[in-house]
């Protein structure tokens, strides 16, 4: 299939994997960050670490939407889904995160009304077809979906449409990819950048990571030899010694971004002063509400929001997941009391999630790879 | 988010948590009985320590399973692990017996000497009429496909409609016409049913039951237990074709893609089969659930490994395409007409080329095969060049299918 096959090439692969071992300096071992949960996702599907020489780590990143919900946040939601003639649109990866007393496909069981949507823009269909009902819009994700919920809501006042409103959790990279650089427990050699969020608001925004921290980001597109090439660019510049910020993406990525979803978010959103991130705690500055301006959408102001606060489960240590300090199978209740059927934390939820993708994709260690390959 | 209290840990954490370590007691006792010798305490390498890991995991996965939700959510029905645990731990559980453990696509009885073959199946479709067929076609070709990857000889078929207040009877006609049309196709007989009607908003415009007799004339013993490293694993033509037309014709998606269902009785298919390769160890029509879902079932039941090639699966390029944009995998899409087979591996051409011999087997390819290694576990060699995992499906969100 065109615009696929090209990017899955096994003899490409072979190629860069060879230029890439050849790179590696003997006895260096090197930690390597994908930030963006579609990478990990990418990098399990494919089996692409089966290419990588022993010395390079991959590291699983924050950039999963549903990872960083913390609990309070879905049982706030819940609670908006059981206001009487509420009905609420989701994305199809919200609907089994865990809340303090059960998903949203609990909740529906139990008598709410939260539907699927493929885009937020589904949920104006939903709220022209139930003009007697209130439609929220439980939104989430970094600037990759931002653009979306700005967009809908713009066409809902252009429509004047009053019963559509937004939940919105919205949350931005940079702040949390600072927190990481901050930690004190964690060594990276490099950033892989995130290809979506990186269509919104360009390469720019990671120079300080560069500048300040002295590593370098390849900003990578999704398919997995986008993903190789883009470690291949990082070893390039590890063993020049640079730490530069670079485009592998440039088929979709303009280096300033999209001034357009960049504008639509500017006229339906501001920063919060702060925002808890289920593991990472709360990071000020680090997620959007809807602004003054369109008030008569923020389901916060419309509804009584309790604003439930749930501790982190104590057993769950998605907080050292998202961080890339454990790899998914190092935390404690991984695979066992913890599974994508039973999930306690969020990472064991969305495909995106690190500990998700492992479990349905990778649970092999490399010996049993090396076996399979012989077979 | 104001800052109000901070509620503590959910109690049905500390359930599952108390759950799994009363289970990991025991488990190390048994390991202990077994293999007497030091303690797993001192600090492995990395790897070692994975490996401990996936070995725990290993042995939760073969626990006895258990319905936690208090309630059915959709992810019951969607054909993963959600469904296999609710038929294992409420329905097994409660009925069980030996015939009705196989947990095969249908019974196999002993009746005054002469071998029946009975199943049965409930169609809730949405839409009801899609592109290549329709909700009755498909509640008459899945009870057939059910019997035939039995080997039975599908016989006599019985109809159940569930009806709801206000549902057009020109439709009906047509849903029953279509039953009459594919009963006819398949040489089975309708021969009792029963109807009832629902207040309005309580269905979904019609439902159908349909059980299904069928006579097992050869000397065959099918079963996904059977396989045995070296077995051959086929696929009878492209996967996904139905389960891709299904969400594509309820048009939530603003996706289109010239594809239809491939829903079709596969008895000749199947009778084909057997005539040419006698020693079949093993079929199952790959309905809700995909091909990943019987590579999975039978890498559990045979206690077997089972290694698939990626570029070995045939899957066409639309069905492709739409699964890339909707972001899921077509082994886990459904078929109305596509079986998979075990086969010995020494009979893998001679099954491949009887398939392609029938209409509906043109495509038919040998998509991987059976190992002793990692038993339990169905592994794919992705295109890509890379090794991964494929498991059952878990909370699957995929619409009605069938």
């Amino acid at each position: 299939m065109r615009f696929v096959d090209e990017f899955r090439d096994a003899d490409k692969a072979h190629a860069l994997a060879a230029k890439i071992a050849a790179l590696c300096e003997p006895g260096r071992r090197y930690k390597l960050m994908e930030v963006c949960g579609g990478h990990t996702h990418t990098i399990y599907k494919h089996g692409l670490e089966d290419y990588l020489p022993e010395s390079i780590t991959l590291v699983h990143g924050p950039g999963c939407p549903v990872c960083v919900i913390p609990m309070g946040r879905v049982d706030d939601a819940i609670h908006l889904a059981s206001q009487p003639d509420v009905i609420m649109t989701s994305f199809g990866d919200m609907m089994r995160v865990p809340g303090s007393g059960g998903s949203f496909f609990d909740a529906n069981a139990e008598g709410t009304n939260i539907r699927m949507v493929y885009s937020p823009l589904d949920s104006l269909k939903i709220a022209r077809q139930n003009p007697d009902k209130q439609v929220v819009f439980m939104a989430i994700g970094f600037e990759t979906t931002a653009p979306s919920t700005a967009m809908t809501m713009l066409r809902a006042a252009r429509e004047g449409l009053t019963n559509f409103s937004v939940f919105c959790n919205h949350v931005t990279i940079v702040p949390a990819i600072k927190a990481i650089l901050d930690s004190p427990d964690l060594r990276l050699d490099g950033f892989i950048g995130p290809g979506h969020v990186s269509t919104v608001i360009g390469c720019r925004p990671y120079e300080f990571i560069a500048q300040q921290y002295g590593k370098p980001v390849v900003v990578a597109g999704f398919e997995p030899l986008d993903i190789l090439q883009s470690i291949y660019m990082l070893m390039v510049q590890l063993s020049q010694g640079r730490s530069e910020v670079e485009n592998q993406y440039s088929r979709v990525v303009p280096w300033n971004g999209n001034l357009a979803a960049l504008k639509a978010i500017g006229e339906t959103m501001e920063l919060r002063p702060y925002f808890e991130w289920r593991g990472l705690g709360f990071i000020s500055h680090s997620a959007l509400k809807v602004n003054q301006e369109y008030a008569a959408m923020d389901a916060e102001l419309l509804f009584q929001v309790p604003g439930v606060r749930v501790a982190d489960p104590k057993a769950c240590q998605c907080g050292e997941v998202l961080k890339g300090v454990l790899k998914p199978w190092e935390c404690k209740v991984f695979g066992t009391a913890c599974t994508p059927e039973t999930p306690i934390g969020t990472c064991m939820v969305s495909p995106e999630g690190a500990c998700a993708a492992y479990y349905n994709f990778g649970r092999m260690n490399r010996n049993r790879v090396a076996e399979v390959s012989r077979a | 988010m104001t800052a109000g209290q901070v509620q503590g840990q959910p109690g049905w954490i500390d359930e599952a948590l108390r759950e799994h370590a009363q289970h990991e007691q025991a488990e190390q006792l048994d390991a202990a009985r077994e293999a007497p010798g030091p303690g797993n305490r001192r600090q492995l390498p990395l790897a070692d320590r994975e490996q401990q890991v996936l070995d725990r995991i290993d042995r939760a996965r073969r626990r006895r399973p258990r319905v936690r939700e208090e309630r059915i959510t959709m992810s019951h029905g969607a054909g993963g692990k959600a469904t296999q645990t609710l038929i294992e731990a409420i329905f097994l559980d409660t009925f069980r017996n030996p015939l009705l453990e196989p947990l095969e696509d249908a019974a196999q009885l002993q009746v005054n000497g002469s071998r029946l073959a009975l199943t049965t199946d409930s169609y809730v479709v949405k839409p009801l009429f899609f592109p290549g067929g329709d909700i009755g076609d498909l509640a008459i070709n899945g009870t057939v496909n059910d019997l035939s990857v039995s080997g039975a000889t599908p016989l006599y078929l019985s109809a159940g409609f569930i009806l709801e207040e206000g549902f057009p009877v020109a439709d009906l006609n047509r849903v029953a016409e279509s039953m009459r049309d594919a009963a006819a196709a398949a040489g089975v007989q309708i021969v009792t049913g029963d109807t009832k009607v629902v207040e309005k908003g309580k269905a979904d415009g019609c439902y159908i039951n349909t059980a299904g007799v069928g006579l097992i004339e050869r000397d065959v013993n099918l079963g996904v237990a059977g396989a045995q490293p070296g077995d051959a694993i086929i696929v009878s033509g492209p996967i996904g074709d139905h389960g891709i037309t299904i969400m594509l014709a309820r048009g939530e998606l603003d996706i289109e893609a010239d594809i239809i269902s491939d829903t079709a009785p596969l008895n000749g298919l199947v009778a084909g089969l057997l005539d040419a390769v006698p020693s079949v160890r093993a079929m199952r029509d790959a309905t809700r659930g995909g091909v990943a879902t019987i590579l999975n079932e039978i890498a559990k039941a045979a206690n077997v490994g089972v290694l698939v090639s990626e570029d070995d699966i045939p899957v066409r390029a639309e069905v492709r395409g739409a699964s890339e944009l909707l972001g899921i995998d077509p082994m886990y899409v459904a078929c109305e007409g596509r079986l998979v087979a075990v086969v010995p591996g020494g009979e893998a051409d001679r099954a491949v080329a009887a398939l392609r011999a029938h209409p509906l087997g043109g495509q038919a390819a040998v998509i991987g095969h059976v190992r002793a290694e990692q038993p339990g576990i169905v592994q794919l060699k992705t295109a890509f060049g890379g090794t991964r995992i494929v498991d059952l499906l878990v909370g699957d969100p995929l619409p009605r299918i069938c």
